[in-house]
């Protein structure tokens, strides 16, 4: 690690934290002496645009589902910044709303380490040279955030803004139209966020965990940052995983395999059906010898997205999870868009019917039919992550369709027809 | 310059116009609403054949969701002569 790439002065002595325990060293419900006395001060006057640069090296993507490289994101906005004498200057809003309902990594995050957060926020300010910054995230959220800020007054000009429970609420746009209109309806996106988004601004909006992460690369560096995980997904990542045991936030190393995952959450793969990774817009799998990557091929490594790890026990039903997860996605449709409203239900409504075990081999390609129709045709990603969802299941569930068509079911528990 | 044109989804009502005019270019769906033939289905791009066509969409949409993006042309209209 070289001197200019961290924001951390070599003689103050911390230790970075070693292997993959990061985000939670500070221990639970850290104050802010605490977070200090792990992690060290951050140094924010010297923070400048050469943090770009260091995330650039860091490889750090985002944590909020869709894996862009974070510097990038940086970089646009600052670029939108540089483009006139008389451009405004950026927003930066951190994005804590976490509508899936699977997710639960960036509530605990902001529960245990909130100052990780408000570290992030205010190096990425500086960054982009932003002048107005917004935490936006479920009220559930608010005292501990509340209270972080309270602490330091850095931090005083952070305005926090609430998410309403909706699975839609944490989409950028719906993210700075909350922030602008108080309601969270995605719009439609013909200019990047990057070059105008709330108030005509530049806007950076950047997940809560990616921010904690920013945080630790601005004190220690990118070499420290990928000391663990792999060359194409360094670092580590938060993990939410619930099924039958009880729910739980991992950190985990990038690249790390389904197996491992499964072994530290104490799960026999013996016990697993398959796993839903990356939520309700993700992808399932059978365990096998998958790695959860943000790179690689389709039939070795799977997105993380969001960080879901949802596990189906051995016995239970893929399909009619499936088609309930469906149900639910139609319905937080924003109804805005046609081929969203009309077509998430239309799609609900046959795998409903395949999942209950209507012998029609039609129906398997009336459903891709209506995936390749609806497909992007939307002002935001919720009908695409939704036919995803189901060609996965279609895919990895395909001996219990062939079962179902056949008016059998392969599952202990599958209801009667 | 390639243009293209875009569906704002969040304002279009699939009453169809522009499928009327564009016929070579979209086609509608189960419900109506415009779907583009081939390559993106929100950023649709523009045939030399269909540039006028496609300005007269923009001006005629009701629900003012169509634009014409890139090249020479404005937001809608025809270029400047
Ligand atoms: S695609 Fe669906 S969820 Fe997204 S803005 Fe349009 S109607 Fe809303
Ligand atoms: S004319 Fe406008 S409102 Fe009508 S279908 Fe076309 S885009 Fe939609």
């Amino acid at each position: 690690m070289t001197f200019k790439e961290t924001a951390l002065p070599e003689s103050t002595g911390w230790r970075a934290p070693f292997g993959t325990f990061r985000l939670f060293a500070a221990g639970t419900h850290a104050g802010f002496a605490r977070h200090v006395d792990t992690f060290g001060p951050l140094d924010l006057d010297s923070v400048g645009p050469e943090l770009i640069s260091v995330l650039k090296a860091s490889g750090l993507t985002g944590r909020g589902g869709a894996a862009f490289a974070s510097w990038r994101k940086l970089a646009a906005t600052a670029q939108s910044r540089s483009a006139g004498i008389l451009a405004p200057r950026p927003v930066v809003i951190g994005n804590g709303a976490e509508g899936e309902p699977l997710s639960f990594k960036d509530k605990t995050l902001l529960a245990e380490a909130p100052h990780l957060v408000i570290d992030g926020l205010l190096a990425a300010s500086r960054a982009v040279g932003g002048s107005q910054l917004y935490l936006y995230a479920g009220a559930a959220s608010f005292p501990a955030v509340e209270r972080a800020i309270s602490e330091r007054p850095a931090a005083r000009g952070i305005r926090l803004v609430e998410a309403p429970d909706r699975f839609i609420a944490g989409e950028a746009s719906a993210a700075v139209n909350a922030i602008a209109t108080g309601s969270a309806l995605p719009f439609d996106k013909r200019r990047r966020l990057s070059e105008s988004g709330l108030k005509n601004r530049p806007t950076l909006v950047l997940n809560v965990e990616t921010l904690a992460h920013i945080a630790l690369i601005a004190r220690y560096g990118a070499v420290w940052f990928r000391s663990v995980g792999s060359a194409v997904d360094p670092g580590t990542r938060l993990i939410s995983v619930s099924g039958p045991g009880p729910d739980q936030v991992l950190e985990v190393a990038g690249n790390e395999s389904l197996g491992e995952i499964l072994y530290s959450s104490q799960i026999d793969a013996a016990d697993v059906a398959a796993v839903l990774v990356g939520g309700y817009h993700g992808r399932w799998v059978k365990p096998h010898d998958y790695k959860l990557s943000v790179s690689g091929p389709a039939s070795h490594a799977v997105r993380p997205g969001a960080g879901v790890f949802h596990v189906l026990p051995a016995g239970y039903c893929g399909l009619e999870t499936t088609a309930r997860i469906v149900d639910y996605l139609a319905g937080e449709s924003a109804r805005q868009c046609g081929p969203c409203m009309f077509g998430l239900p239309a799609m609900a409504g046959v795998l409903n019917r395949i999942a209950y075990r209507e012998r029609d081999p039609r129906l398997v390609k009336e459903l891709e039919r209506l995936g390749k129709l609806v497909a992007g045709r939307g002002a935001c990603h919720h009908p695409d992550g939704t036919i995803q969802l189901i060609s996965s299941a279609l895919d990895v569930f395909s001996d219990e369709i062939k079962a179902h068509l056949a008016g059998t079911c392969t599952t202990v528990n599958g209801r009667a027809a | 310059m390639s243009r293209t044109l875009h569906i704002d989804w969040t304002k279009c009502d699939g009453r169809g116009l522009c499928t009327e005019l564009l016929p070579g270019l979209l086609g509608r769906d189960d419900w109506g609403y415009p779907v583009a033939r081939r390559g993106d289905r929100t950023d649709i791009a523009i045939g030399r054949d269909d540039a006028d066509a496609a300005d007269e969409a923009v001006k005629l949409c009701p629900r003012l969701a169509l634009r014409v993006v890139g090249g020479s042309g404005g937001s809608g209209g025809r270029p400047a002569r």
